[in-house]
């Protein structure tokens, strides 16, 4: 046990240790032959992914107390004076619960690229990027001093950007890319200079310290105000909320699709950040003065409106793209609104102190927020990998030129449609659950934007209709390539897809097991949702497995209701021909098909008040888009310290 | 207010910067631009680690040595900071150039209004 102890005691450094190391040998690696690197690459993902594991369920078991560590400390984990000017990590509850999203994504990603990037040359630097990215996705989550995450934060977007521009015999990864760098090292240099404040005020660079010091003079200074504001625009930035969120469709589109996947767990790690920054720096204390439950209770309705803006101006863009990718990218902002919303609402109301509320449906808000990011890195990831599988067979991401990709790749249109229902939210999803604890906690809070979130998912569920309409409905295009994509990218989709149908079965159970942690070790310790099959939300109740039992009799029923029929009927005359609304079916010896980009043309149309400025707003122009951020910066800045 | 004029050289620095990213059409003044805000953040760090008065850790070097005020002395800290954060920074801007340079080839494109192809 004595290993095992050691292991766990080191493991916050090592799992972050094995996908660097890797990461930087597998150019040397790739000297040998492409299996060899293609296996060296996965024993990274897998040893890392594995330990994160390990460590996720020992701190899980502690009911999400910390593991630190501090790099250059006596024994790796006393916690005294000195520890203060080490850099420390802190693999809490929370953490550890990224740190699995983390490594099961990557895992998904790094076994679907054996195949998706075949054809490219520069493999060895792609896999070595990747690599990087998830060393830089675990630092972002568990380290416990400022500039370190400042550290993590650009490698992250240095790696990211490098994998953006990946396919680099198309122009438009350039631009994406060279509009993502922009935007983030924007953010980045903003983060140092809010660092920098931090550090002339308090001297030290700890998160723990950092938030035992702040207000513990009984007041906030303007100077607190400013950082918190920056730091909260800067993390939104990251994780791609509205309205900066603009060069986020451009990287996610452009990157190649498991790419696509590890980005989205990036983003969440700038999540992760924002909640840290908000719980953990300055709601850590939060009883040393009102002004702090002042701030941080303004903090709170501040990610509310982030996430209604992100889930609604998400979601109106999406439903209007043709390209696959950027319609996924935009949902993947919309998804992110559901989990500011629900954290923000969780936020504010527990700094308002009222702890009744705080356990009716504060806590309930807070854990759907979270356990959405574990679900939205999976279905997410899910449907960016079969874009990816879509675009590889059908060779455009134009979705108005796809079409009958059904006939042949049944499994990726199955895996297509669980992702679908999951991020649309209907039951028995996991996607639903999440979103019911969110639903009926916000509509407690304020009903509009309980409504405002079923409308979103609505217009989700909408929008990805669509997609399958176009790609795998419809007639074939006579110049696609036929069959079922590789094996290794069935394999990449099938993990996240099994992990999936694990959550939707089971939703209470993972509540109770790795969600309530992750709560408590940022909110305290509350009232448990999940403790049995059934979860409740204070509000109401849902059992996947019975929906399932309902369903299954209906089936059963339906069944028999078909065989009392009469057989070997045959259709006559007008009932042999497809029904189109009215349409006709063939126009010019063709298929009469609705192209993708038209069929919420009414819809479109009528909102033009709306899609018009919209448009001007998302105009491709850098420098409109760093004013956006600058802007929004100064007035969370100014809301802060104002109000 | 003679330590505090690296401050204003700070606010100069980031201004400018903020003010070419979101105003200038260039490409190259673009980097330009983020390289002056990262100079800016760079010189606040370093200004933050001169103090007066009381030590509040470990100071490498005071001024005593040079025959100069014993009060005054440079924390270690903010140094390897701003350290790191030059080394961040020559990554990003050569990766940044780089991509400007790819784009240049591919669509001769030298000002961000060619640089939208990705858009809506």
């Amino acid at each position: 046990m004595s290993f095992y102890n050691d292991l766990i005691t080191h493991a916050p450094a090592i799992i972050i240790a094995i996908p660097l190391l890797f990461a930087f040998a597998t150019p040397l690696i790739g000297k040998i032959n492409k299996y060899v690197r293609n296996a060296w690459a996965f024993t990274a993902v897998l040893l890392s992914g594995a330990l994160a594991y390990v460590l996720a369920w020992e701190v899980f078991k502690n009911g999400g107390d910390p593991n630190v560590y501090v790099f250059g400390g006596a024994d790796g984990t006393a916690f005294d004076v000195l520890s203060n000017v080490r850099i420390s990590f802190y693999v809490d509850g929370m953490a550890a619960f990224m740190g699995i999203i983390m490594a099961t994504v990557a895992f998904a990603a790094v076994i679907y690229s054996f195949s998706f990037v075949k054809k490219y040359t520069g493999q060895d630097k792609y896999y070595t990027l990747i690599l990087l990215v998830l060393a830089a996705s675990f630092g972002m989550v568990f380290t416990g001093d400022v500039f370190n995450l400042f550290v993590w934060f650009e490698v992250s977007s240095v790696a990211i950007c490098g994998l953006i521009a990946f396919r680099s015999n198309r122009g438009e990864s350039f631009e994406g890319a060279a509009k993502y760098l922009i935007y983030s090292t924007i953010a980045g240099l903003f983060l140092l200079f809010a660092i920098g404040l931090l550090y002339g005020q308090y001297g030290h660079l700890n998160i723990k310290y950092l938030s035992s010091a702040i207000g513990a003079n009984g007041s906030m200074m303007v100077l607190d105000k400013i950082v918190l504001g920056i730091l909260i625009t800067v993390f939104s930035l990251k994780a791609g909320a509205v309205p900066m969120h603009m060069a986020t469709p451009d990287g996610y589109s452009e990157a190649p699709a498991p790419v696509t996947a590890m980005m989205v767990t990036a983003s969440q790690a700038g999540l992760y950040a924002v909640f840290r920054t908000c719980f953990t720096l300055y709601g850590g204390n939060i009883q040393n003065s009102l002004a702090q439950i002042d701030l941080v209770h303004a903090a709170g309705y501040l990610l509310v409106i982030l996430g209604v803006l992100s889930m609604f101006v998400g979601v109106t863009l999406a439903l209007v793209q043709k390209d696959i990718k950027r319609l996924m990218a935009y949902h993947a902002i919309s998804q992110t609104g559901y989990m500011l919303l629900g954290v923000g609402v969780g936020l504010a109301v527990f700094a308002s102190g009222d702890n009744t509320d705080f356990a009716e449906f504060g806590r309930t808000a807070m854990t759907g927020g979270i356990f959405h990011i574990f679900n939205h890195a999976l279905y997410k990831g899910l449907l960016f990998l079969t874009a990816g599988a879509i675009i590889f067979k059908a060779g455009t991401r134009d979705l108005n030129k796809m079409g009958g990709l059904g006939r042949d790749m049944k499994m990726t249109a199955l895996f297509f449609i669980i992702g679908a229902l999951s991020i649309a939210g209907i039951p028995p999803t996991n996607g639903f659950a999440s979103k019911f604890l969110i639903y009926e906690s916000v509509f407690k809070f304020n009903p509009v934007l309980g409504a405002v979130a079923m409308l979103v998912s609505l217009l989700t569920l909408a929008s990805f209709v669509k997609v399958f309409y176009a790609a795998f409905m419809g007639p074939k295009n006579p110049e696609m390539k036929t069959g079922e994509v590789p094996k290794s990218m069935l394999v990449g989709m099938a993990v996240l897809a099994g992990m999936i149908v694990v959550f939707s079965l089971l939703p209470s159970l993972v509540i109770g097991e790795i969600v309530s942690p992750a709560v408590t070790s940022l909110a305290g310790p509350g009232p448990e949702i999940g403790t049995s099959l059934t979860m409740f939300s204070g509000q109401g109740a849902w059992n996947p497995l019975v929906l399932l039992a309902v369903l299954g009799v209906t089936l059963v029923i339906g069944y028999v209701i078909r065989m009392l029929g009469q057989k070997g009927t045959v259709p006559k005359g007008e009932g042999k021909k497809p029904y189109l609304f009215g349409n006709p079916t063939e126009v010019n010896g063709m298929p009469f098909v609705v192209p993708a980009s038209n069929v919420y043309w009414g819809f479109t149309r009528a909102l033009k008040r709306y899609y018009k400025p919209m448009e001007k707003m998302h105009s491709g122009l850098i420098n409109e888009y760093v004013f956006w951020f600058v802007a929004t910066a100064g007035l969370v800045m100014l809301a802060l310290t104002f109000l | 207010m003679m330590s505090e004029i690296p401050y204003f050289a700070v606010v100069a620095l980031i201004a400018i910067g903020l003010y070419i990213v979101m105003f200038k059409r260039n490409l190259i003044k673009l980097a330009m631009g983020i390289v002056l805000i990262e100079t800016g953040a760079n010189l606040f760090l370093i200004t933050l680690a001169y103090r007066h008065g009381d030590r509040l850790s470990s100071p490498i070097f005071t001024s005593q040595i040079m025959g100069g005020d014993a009060a005054a002395y440079s924390l270690p800290t903010p140094h390897a900071l701003t350290l790191t954060s030059i080394v961040i920074g020559v990554a990003t801007t050569a990766l940044l150039l780089a991509f400007f340079m790819k784009l240049y080839q591919k669509f001769q494109v030298s000002t961000i209004d060619d640089m939208r192809r990705l858009r809506g």
